[in-house]
């Protein structure tokens, strides 16, 4: 029964019409995506299978490369768990001078070229250092460089979760007979453990196909320093492309299933 | 917590951040001034700087705002639309994010390069439409992220009245929807031309390097290293960090604001 | 036994406490009764250690207690919004206190049970906060702080974020439950019916300070000040001065004393009648009558009546 509003004809084209505005917006965005993501990794899945795939990956070289890269991927996911929740503490919970220029400093890994960062690091850790450390071309090298570049993941994952933290969960502990310590250990750490985790995987993804900033430092030394990305764009050079498809193949599948399992962890658009 | 532990605590989180991000950004202000401004203001006069900064400015004038666009439209569809498939979505968006920069230059190659799957009358790779497609790739997420927890949060309730009122779809669009998520586009944009700017990876794959012409910033910088012009290399990444600072003036101006109309 | 002596507080300009002294009696349960930003919940967190005070001391059983931290102060503290470790069980909850002590786990085990059961909570026990009603928490919250057998409870409104049904229940349920354990008790509130209703003593405050200490009935009957009788009950103004609505006459014809008003608006609340009327020397009072009182007057809007208290009427408007 309507009251005097609006036929139901009416309604019920407008519905269509709204329905149909999200069909022409999802259309729009599944051509573009498909055009300018999904066509290109197509042609790399497509020309990996032109190599002899299994040669490829197995050689000594492809080998070590993937072993080096995992490795220092899940080293720098660790230390940025540890590293990143004290940082994000201390900014949170923590008040002295210069804190906020500090906050957004964290940020500058991710607007800073790769290129520069690997420079950066280079000339105060390289040949040239004016504190005497001179990690260049060899793995330390690889691991500042990636603890540079995602630096800001689990510190801008667990921030935001530790803000709206109730206080008197703490407070409440507090009452109870438990110290600082075991009030962290047992009430906030808990709290804070799924953002801890995706901003690790994150960085984690993020390490394993960085280049930029590992080029220049490394030395890319073979078998020794080489990391994945660095091989597959030697192959690239080497006008072999296949190779390069087959080894790229390989990384996208580990950052893809990384990605979902992010996904799986912290669904984006719901909170804690 | 005692003032020991606190202290304990603040002096090591600052000291990680002051090794691993402090000194060496300072260090690469200090080299590349040490040697006098003129030095600098030489190093990014020359031909081959200007022509590397303009390319990258025009790759990014051009990604970004088509990026801006397609981000809108797809933050519309993943916030208001209904359809299956919506996850699937939301996922592959993210997939620039977990694709190292040169299995994106690659999978540009063997889509346009010589005997790649489609054939342009144009030249792709080694060329600007090929960085600019790389660049595109890279910065593909950030304005859809940005747009679409902003868009869920308002919620449609205003483009409804507008309904009511008489308002075709697209003066709600223009005019009450476009309104209440500029800050959240902003940041978006801001983001992504940071990220355009910076790439490196996947332009060197596409690039080809050639002076004066698909020679980006970001290459240029490895350039000069390569050829042990160090104070050169310094002086452009001085610029790209002076960039990146800005960027970063403006993410902390636009972050809190995300959510305003 | 709890004192607090000469507390003082300020946050930043803004002065919370100013020199307050009270006593708490053992085993007895004493409200801190007060509109928000009277001091109340500052002074509660004083007495657990959560804040320090500027200037003045806690003393607990006799022991000196201001600096303190509230780990060792012996205490159980409820919050109003229940402060639940949402990561962990009903029954971890409830154990928390016990965990931190280490003790044995089949000690734990049993207290718990036997908390969740006073509590009303037995098989809940494997439960999440996040699946159980507001109510149900907070009797978990108050299980979690009686479980390492405090020597003072306290609670920062309990109910307040509860529906007013429950908050009626559990207020009566707390009041059966310290009649039986017996603990020292300070309850926060702002709802002057709950203290009334539960408490041995109130403490009223307003503005960081102590208005009148005493017995629910002495606070009633005997209020200290115009704020006391305002906040602790319902008042009518007679002219310049306050009375209980309760304790004014109503009459069709003039009697000494009395003064003439006319009738502006009868509320029937079933077993009450509220008549609003006029006054002839200005202003508005409100006579509150039985339903027998007011049929026997059988009054309508606008007619005229006279108006006389019968108690002494107490403090200027």
């Amino acid at each position: 029964m309507t009251l005097g509003g609006t036929p139901p004809e009416q309604v019920q084209r407008r519905r269509a019409a709204r329905r149909a505005r999200g069909g022409v917006a999802l259309g729009i965005s599944t051509i573009w995506l498909s055009l300018i993501v999904l066509l290109p990794l197509a042609a790399v899945v497509a020309k990996s299978t032109q190599a002899d795939f299994w040669a490829v990956v197995s050689a000594p070289r492809t080998i070590a490369a993937f072993e080096l890269t995992i490795g220092m991927s899940l080293a720098v996911a660790a230390i940025n768990a540890a590293f990143g929740t004290l940082i994000a503490w201390v900014l949170v919970r923590d008040r002295f001078f210069g804190r906020g220029v500090i906050d957004t400093l964290v940020d500058l890994p991710f607007a800073l070229p790769t290129i520069v960062a690997g420079l950066t690091l280079l000339s105060l850790y390289g040949t040239t250092s004016p504190v005497g450390i001179d990690i260049a071309f060899s793995r330390w090298a690889i691991l500042l460089a990636l603890l540079f570049v995602t630096l800001p993941f689990v510190i801008r994952s667990v921030q935001p979760v530790l803000i709206e933290l109730d206080p008197e969960m703490e407070e409440a502990a507090a009452s109870l007979g438990a110290g600082p310590a075991e009030s962290f250990l047992r009430v906030v750490l808990p709290n804070l453990l799924p953002a801890i985790v995706s901003g690790a995987a994150l960085a984690f993804a993020r390490a394993v196909g960085e280049f930029g900033s590992i080029v220049l430092i490394s030395g890319n030394i073979p078998r020794r320093t080489e990391v994945v990305s660095v091989l597959a764009y030697n192959q690239i050079e080497s006008d072999a492309p296949q190779s390069a498809a087959a080894i790229s193949v390989v990384l996208l599948a580990l950052s893809v299933l990384v990605l979902l399992a992010i996904r799986r962890l912290a669904p984006r658009g719901a909170t804690a | 917590m005692s003032r020991a532990s606190r202290l304990g605590l603040r002096t090591l989180a600052l000291a990680y951040l002051v090794v691993l991000l402090l000194l060496p950004v300072g260090l690469v202000f200090y080299r590349t001034f040490e040697h006098g401004l003129s030095a600098v203001w030489y190093w990014i006069s020359t031909p081959e700087a200007i022509s590397a900064f303009w390319l990258t400015l025009e790759v990014a004038a051009i990604a970004v705002p088509l990026n801006t666009a397609f981000g809108v439209i797809t933050a519309l569809a993943l916030a208001r639309g209904r359809f299956r498939g919506k996850a699937l979505l939301d996922t592959l968006i993210d997939l620039p994010f977990a694709v190292s920069p040169i299995v994106i230059g690659l999978s540009l190659v063997l889509v346009y390069g010589r005997d790649g799957w489609i054939d342009l009358p144009f030249q792709v790779i080694f060329s600007l439409p090929g960085i600019v497609l790389a660049t595109v790739f890279v910065s593909l997420p950030f304005v859809v992220r940005e747009v679409t927890p902003v868009l869920r949060e308002i919620g449609d309730e205003s483009e409804q009245a507008a309904a009511t009122l008489g308002a075709s779809a697209w003066q709600s669009f223009w005019r009450i929807t476009l309104p209440a998520i500029r800050y959240g586009i902003a940041y978006g944009v801001v983001l992504s031309v940071a990220r355009a700017i910076g790439e490196f990876g996947a332009v060197s794959v596409v690039s080809g390097k050639i002076a004066g012409q698909t020679m980006t910033l970001t290459l240029l910088v490895e350039q000069r290293f390569d050829n042990y012009n160090l104070a050169g290399a310094y002086a452009a990444s001085a610029l790209l960090a002076l960039i990146a600072l800005a960027t970063l003036l403006l993410m902390t101006r636009l972050k809190p604001r995300r959510s305003e109309g | 036994m709890i004192a607090a002596t000469a507390l003082t507080k300020r946050f930043g300009d803004f002065l919370v406490l100013d020199d307050v002294s009270i006593e708490v009696p053992d085993g007895s349960l004493v409200a801190l009764l007060g509109p928000s930003g009277s001091g109340k919940s500052t002074l509660l967190r004083i007495i657990a250690g959560l804040e320090t005070p500027d200037s003045g001391a806690v003393l607990i059983g006799g022991a000196d207690v201001t600096h303190v931290t509230p780990q060792k102060r012996g205490i159980g503290f409820v919050f109003q919004h229940y402060a639940a470790f949402k990561h962990m069980s009903v029954r971890d909850n409830v154990g928390f206190g016990l965990k931190i002590r280490r003790e044995r786990k089949d000690v734990i085990r049993a207290r718990v049970d036997e908390l969740l059961e006073v509590v009303g909570l037995t098989g809940w026990a494997d439960r999440y906060p996040g699946q159980l009603s507001g109510g149900q928490r907070q009797r978990m919250a108050l299980a979690r702080a009686l479980a390492v057998q405090p020597k003072v409870l306290l609670l920062d409104e309990p109910f307040g974020a509860l529906d007013a049904n429950v908050r009626q229940e559990l207020r009566d349920w707390l009041r059966r439950l310290h009649d039986e354990v017996h603990v020292t008790t300070v309850l926060v509130t702002h709802d002057q019916e709950e203290a009334m209703a539960i408490a041995d003593r109130i403490v009223v405050l307003e503005r960081g300070r102590i208005q009148q200490v005493g017995p629910p009935r002495e606070l009633y009957d005997a209020p200290a000040n115009a704020f006391v009788m305002k906040f602790l009950g319902p008042v009518s103004s007679l002219g310049s001065q306050l009375v209980r609505p309760h304790d004014l006459v109503l009459s069709s014809d003039a009697q000494p004393g009395a003064i003439e008003a006319q009738v502006a608006r009868i509320v029937y609340l079933g077993f009450e009648v509220r008549v609003e009327a006029e006054l002839a020397s200005g202003g508005a009072v409100s006579v509150q009558l039985t339903k027998a009182e007011a049929d026997e007057l059988e009054l309508a809007a606008g007619d005229i009546v006279h108006v006389r208290a019968t108690a002494t009427p107490a403090f200027s408007a």
